[in-house]
């Protein structure tokens, strides 16, 4: 190991129970920015949120729709692969279930599209049965830009590249497509309880 | 050895603090003695890396503040208050304590007397230590190519290097001062943000084709590069680090 | 502009790191949009990995991510690079 600085101990929290931290992870009470792209600023009035690829007919929200959706309270820890996890954080947002609710398909993955182009990809599974949520709020706020808003995807069980910011669309598909990061050097799946952060691992 | 500083891989090394001083009530700067130091220009940087007993790390870039002198390098540093790695440099840190860094680094964000002038800096806040870089190895080659510095600060309490950059003006260097926030009582020179109007009146006209060096917070240099761009300055003659959302 | 953004100088270390030459001073070429221009004058950004952007199009030049001694780095959207050894 390398050097150890005298009396230099970062800016982490360490009254945390481990069972609640995955390995290699160090809480933090901020909520550091990370992003591939600039922040986009999309009109409300323009976005729009769907669902495609195969199932028999698109989905498709506009804002106004979108909010009208059944939305709950969700309490989660977050885990980054750049190693903060950020405790009990608190988000707004629709089911995956409640969007996918009376499609019929047989996608066994799930693409996400972001504004700016970003990619991530998911098995089908890790979406639905209570696993993730698009999102509108953070901390009792409507979702700031640089942290994902207008709507981002929440999928607390996997490092958090898996949540795209800024989403757009979710495209389910029967073939594995590896993402913006899967394609360089990030895992495939991303389990932070069994430390999956780079390919091979 | 210009050449040898460019090549290489970098390794990590250890350097020991040999000097704090104040420079403002927020800003130190730190003298390390770096064994091996091969020499670095003005502009270039160093990576600094901190690690906690458990093996946490942190790591940051910090501008060489000195020109060159042998082994010496000096690194000015804003202490955030909400900073994981600039207190403990700036609060922490006693002579003889030993940090790992590695550098120099880069090769874009440089300037060497041969280079010619008109020269023009335009600091924000900390976004003086590269500069001041400049400007010291300027000085210290006799050089009197015809260099101006456009330095913003808060107050003027917040001017970092102020008696020296008073007792280097002359000979080519001319320096003037915004300040933002609060200005002292009698204060003649500018009290706003820079703006394309102060930039057409301190800096040179397009058709000196001088060179720029812009560094400071991200959303000032954006607004100094857009602004000269907008007075007719060519992209490719402005050089620009940014120092992210703070500045430090 | 994002207030985040960095230049290309800002990844230096990294980029000495993985191709022992100084980088900054490279001249790369956009795929995207031609336009050509020192890697010190790349938009960075910091996201899971390190992402370098055309100034001109946004067009992703480069993606990096380093693990400790493994660097993984796609150049798709870099053209061509233009490199001083």
């Amino acid at each position: 190991m390398s050097f150890v600085s005298r009396g230099f101990r970062g800016r982490r929290r360490t009254d945390i129970s481990p069972a609640r931290v995955p390995p290699g992870q160090y809480v933090t009470a901020d909520f550091p920015v990370l992003s591939a792209g600039p922040t986009p600023h999309p009109s409300l009035e323009l976005w729009d949120f769907s669902i495609v690829g195969e199932l028999e007919e698109p989905r498709r929200w506009n804002w106004e729709e979108f909010r009208a959706l059944p939305s709950e309270e969700i309490i989660r820890d977050i885990h980054c692969v750049t190693k903060w996890s950020k405790l009990d954080t608190v988000w707004q947002g629709v089911s995956v279930d409640a969007l996918l609710e009376g499609i019929e398909t047989s996608a066994e993955y799930v693409t996400q599209y972001s504004d700016g182009g970003y990619t991530t990809n998911l098995p089908l599974e890790d979406i639905t049965g209570g696993k993730a949520w698009v999102v509108f709020a953070y901390g009792g706020q409507p979702l700031q830009p640089e942290h994902g808003g207008p709507a981002r995807m929440l999928v607390p069980h996997l490092y958090f590249w898996k949540s795209a910011k800024w989403l757009r669309s979710l495209r389910l598909q029967s073939t594995d497509e590896p993402g913006f990061w899967e394609t360089n050097g990030y895992h495939n799946y991303g389990d932070p309880w069994h430390e999956q952060r780079y390919s091979g691992d | 050895m210009a050449r040898t500083a460019l090549l290489g891989r970098l390794t990590w090394q250890l350097a020991e603090l040999v000097d704090i001083m104040a420079e403002t009530p927020r800003v130190k700067t730190i003298l390390l003695d770096v064994r091996g130091w091969p020499g670095h220009r003005a502009g270039q940087h160093v990576d600094v890396r901190l690690t906690a007993e458990d093996g946490y790390q942190a790591e940051r870039s910090y501008s060489i503040a000195s020109a060159p002198d042998g082994t010496r390098v000096a690194l000015t540093i804003q202490k955030l208050e909400d900073g994981e790695v600039s207190p403990y440099l700036t609060d922490e840190l006693r002579p003889g304590d030993k940090i790992e860094l590695r550098g120099p680094i880069g090769g874009y964000f440089v300037w060497e007397p041969s280079r010619g002038g008109p020269l023009m800096l335009v600091a924000g806040g900390s976004g003086i230590v590269p500069l001041m870089a400049i400007i010291r190895t300027r000085a210290a080659a006799g050089d009197d190519t015809e260099t101006r510095l456009l330095y913003s600060s808060r107050t003027q309490d917040d001017v970092i290097y102020r008696g020296e950059l008073e007792q280097l003006s002359g000979n080519g260097l001319t320096v003037v001062h915004t300040l933002t926030d609060s200005q002292p009582p009698g204060w003649t020179s500018y009290a706003r943000r820079v703006d394309a109007e102060m930039l057409a009146e301190v800096g040179p006209r397009p058709a000196e084709q001088p060179s720029f060096y812009a560094c400071g917070p991200t959303p000032f240099v954006e607004a100094v590069a857009e602004a000269l761009v907008q007075l007719g300055h060519e992209t490719r003659a402005i050089k620009t680090e940014r120092f992210g959302p703070t500045g430090g | 502009m994002d207030e985040l953004m960095l230049d290309g100088n800002a990844v230096a270390g990294l980029l000495q790191e993985v191709f022992a030459v100084e980088m900054t001073t490279a001249i790369g070429t956009c795929g995207r949009c031609g336009t050509a221009g020192p890697v010190g004058a790349v938009h960075v950004y910091r996201g899971a990995g390190i992402v370098l952007r055309c100034p001109h199009c946004g067009n992703a030049l480069a993606k990096i991510v380093k693990r400790d001694s493994q660097v993984w780095i796609d150049f798709t959207g870099t053209r061509t690079l233009e490199v001083s050894v």
